[in-house]
């Protein structure tokens, strides 16, 4: 099979970069080897100045509203942390202060979101917190299995029966100016935040749980449609297992499902992450990346990659591919002509790019845009 | 340096990071709240399992075998063969004769085609589903798979000579639901292929590929049908032969399950097994031409069966489909439509199957198309029945609108 474009790695980075292609007219495949870091995503970025409104275009084309407003957003911890750019259900706030009474709400026998160590957080900033923990007959059927009480199980049957959420949490409501519930809405029917919001008379503010984080699920499986929408080839459950390179050209790639079948293409951009997602990959010796074997910034002595302050910052985590100037992974010091290197798979070898998910969707349009420069 | 390799557990499950996302994809998750989800059931359970098997759990048995875990893990954890073996090694309850009856798809087949006409008539009775309902737990709201009047091998038997005058030669491993209850389907793809100049031969006797034994516990019936099919299969290869299929579940029980779940040895063989719609992709874009018939239309939705999906081969029978002129196609969901081969049959189960495929029922009804393709025998009845629409195979409306 031959294409324009061949990504390896379709979370974030990996669908921005597709989208983008096919939405100028290049044929493009993913490969997908299981899902991705978007699982884990907290539904903000950090800090993107520069460009929101295509972003937010692109989001938006997808059917993912997003809002920008510089501040911060509440941390499942009762931290806040800077936030910039955000999807609709995640409330940013101008500084540390949302409000004075807090009527923290969760479900009973769900494990996975921490009312206590919010309330804590919230009255160290001066607020006033009650907990209460809902008792909905329609979630009974979760409890019977106790360890899969999870955030996207409760998010399916919430598409149903938000409504009653609404109905107990305003019998609750005393005196709160502020609702904080957990984030387990709008799975499938993205109107339900904003349905929820709608019907319950004091501000509403949605906090992370522990994974898999339903807004981010929604946005991987929105972000995909959109790309498949667009005509993209997806990939899933597949792995690259080598690349046939010819004088710093990549033609083609192998993959584990397909065999001897190869994947053609004019560019490859390589968007696989970092050591979870395997895109990175380590031994006792040295720190390298499996596709390519391109080269992979790191420190020569072992003991050097990490920190024994298991808690402090970790310089293995910021290790990435090398690139040149237009983010071509360099191998042996030198780069390949059609490859590029996007989304996490950098580290911090780019600092002006940023980090998570504003590093994957900066550098992602970044190199959409080279190649359709290079096409021209 | 083969550290990693060397200390690799079995189906990789010290490799789980616990990261739930199998979690969000299981089907029978989000209807069944007796099973434990894939992360329980399969690498948790797994630890446990190896201090003392007094924690095997009989809710394993509700697991589908649909893989959509191992497809969406990002740890290449094998979660579902994971959870398939702990049945097959822990589950040593003697086999119900429901489920002896619903596994033996070939020995059935074999007993019920010469009396085709009859044995489709009385199925369709209301009183004979009350009946198995009752004797056997064979839910009375399935409607039953019709037999052939005759079969795809004598089929060939007639045909053998023509198709060996071609020059070029493919084998055909077709299966017990074209053998028994729909040879049009070997018959389409022997037209398709001979359009390309290819003859189609059968191997040396096959059997059931054996994977409703796998999932019904009967691994010393299955093991006995692998090695005999390896046997059949590598005589195929061994004259230079591809041997192509036209059902997932079939291709993936040949290539992945022998060596996983059951220890048979297929290396030999296992590259030269293949989906028809790949061989024929790989060779439309190798420059072969078909010749389509004018003013053919058709509105096509393809559904991925999951093991199709877990094969990751869809997209040969996607492209296949976007090639025909006059197709309009339309990618269905990722979604199991819920019958998992025999799973959907068994009256404890009939609920759960539908509810789990409500949501692609309601995404067919809404895209309304003229026909459903998808490469998967059962989820073919499952869809007919549940929606009305037709379901093809991707090779059927393939020769359908070739000249």
């Amino acid at each position: 099979m031959k294409f324009n474009t061949v990504i390896i790695g379709g979370g974030l980075a990996g669908l921005v970069a597709g989208i983008s292609l096919q939405k100028a007219g290049r044929g493009t495949a993913i490969i997908s080897e299981g899902q991705n870091a978007l699982h884990f995503f907290s539904g903000t970025f950090e800090s993107i100045e520069d460009a929101p409104g295509r972003i937010t275009d692109l989001f938006a084309e997808a059917g993912i509203g997003l809002h920008y407003s510089p501040g911060v957003r509440l941390m499942p911890m009762g931290t806040f942390k800077k936030a910039a750019l955000s999807l609709e259900d995640i409330s940013l706030f101008p500084g540390p202060k949302i409000g004075s009474r807090a009527l923290i709400v969760s479900f009973a026998g769900y494990h996975d979101f921490f009312c206590q160590f919010l309330a804590e957080g919230l009255e160290k900033q001066g607020m006033q917190c009650r907990i209460k923990m809902l008792n909905l007959p329609e979630l009974e059927h979760l409890e019977k299995s106790p360890s899969e009480m999870r955030s996207v199980q409760i998010a399916r049957t919430m598409d149903r029966i938000w409504e009653s959420v609404v109905r107990e949490v305003r019998i609750l409501l005393r005196d709160e100016d502020t609702v904080i519930l957990p984030q387990v809405f709008g799975l499938q029917d993205t109107s339900v935040p904003s349905r929820i919001r709608g019907g319950i008379p004091a501000q509403v503010v949605f906090v992370g749980t522990l994974p898999p984080s339903v807004p981010g699920i929604r946005t991987q499986m929105l972000l995909k449609r959109r790309y498949q929408l667009l005509g993209g080839t997806y990939l899933m459950g597949d792995e690259a297992t080598g690349a046939h390179v010819h004088e710093r050209v990549v033609h083609s790639i192998v993959t584990h499902n397909l065999g001897n079948h190869f994947l053609e293409a004019d560019n490859f951009i390589l968007a696989t992450g970092t050591f979870f997602s395997k895109g990175l990959r380590s031994n006792p010796f040295e720190i390298s990346e499996p596709v390519f074997g391109v080269d992979v910034e790191q420190a020569s002595d072992r003991t050097d990659w990490y920190n024994p302050e298991f808690m402090r910052e970790q310089p293995y985590m910021k290790y990435g591919v090398i690139c040149d100037d237009n983010l071509r992974p360099l191998k042996d010091g030198e780069p390949l002509r059609n490859l590029f290197a996007i989304g996490s798979i950098l580290g911090q070898t780019r600092p002006g790019l940023g980090s998570g998910g504003e590093l994957a969707i900066r550098s992602a349009l970044a190199v959409a845009d080279q190649i359709l420069k290079s096409d021209e | 340096m083969k550290l990693q390799e060397y200390t690799q557990s079995s189906h990789n499950f010290e490799e789980c990071m616990k990261c739930t996302v199998c979690t969000a994809y299981c089907p029978v998750l989000q209807v069944n709240p007796l099973y434990p989800g894939p992360k329980q059931a399969g690498p948790d359970g797994e630890r446990l399992r190896l201090k003392d098997p007094f924690f095997f759990n009989y809710a394993l048995k509700y697991c589908l075998n649909c893989k959509r875990c191992e497809v969406a893990c990002p740890s290449g954890v094998k979660v579902a063969d994971l959870i398939q073996a702990a049945r097959i090694k822990y589950d040593t309850s003697p086999v119900k004769w429901r489920d002896r009856m619903l596994a033996s798809t070939d020995f059935m087949g074999h007993l019920a085609r010469p009396f085709a006409p009859v044995v489709n008539g009385v199925t369709g009775l209301g009183i004979t589903k009350t009946m198995m309902d009752a004797m056997f737990k064979i839910d009375r709201r399935r409607t039953f798979p019709k037999y052939s009047a005759y079969s795809f091998e004598s089929w060939m038997g007639r045909h053998e000579k023509e198709q060996a005058a071609f020059a070029e030669q493919v084998a055909y491993f077709h299966g017990c639901y074209v053998n028994y209850n729909y040879p049009r389907l070997g018959r389409h793809l022997v037209k398709v292929l001979n359009a390309l100049g290819v003859g189609v031969q059968l191997l040396e006797k096959e059997k059931c590929c054996g994977i409703a034994m796998i999932t019904n516990g009967m691994k010393a019936e299955a093991t006995l049908h692998a090695n005999h099919n390896i046997v059949a299969l590598s005589k195929a290869v061994d004259k230079g032969l591809m041997v192509l299929t036209t059902s997932s579940t079939c291709t993936l029980t040949l290539r992945d399950e022998y060596p996983s779940l059951l220890g048979v040895d297929n290396s030999g063989v296992r590259d030269f097994i293949m989906m028809a719609s790949r061989y024929i992709c790989e060779r439309i874009e190798k420059g072969a031409e078909l010749h389509f018939k004018p003013g053919f239309h058709k509105n096509v939705a393809y559904h991925t069966p999951c093991h199709m999906e877990k094969l990751g081969w869809g997209v040969f029978s996607e492209r296949l489909l976007k090639m025909i002129p006059g197709v309009e196609f339309t990618m269905l969901d990722d979604a199991c439509c819920g019958i998992a081969g025999t799973y959907g049959f068994k009256r404890e189960n009939y609920e759960a199957s539908q509810a789990i495929g409500e949501p692609l029922f309601n995404q067919i009804k809404a895209v309304n198309p003229d026909v459903v393709a998808c490469d998967c025998e059962t989820c073919k009845w499952q869809i007919e029945m549940s929606t009305g629409y037709q379901v093809m195979n991707p090779i059927s409306i393939l020769a359908e609108a070739i000249i």
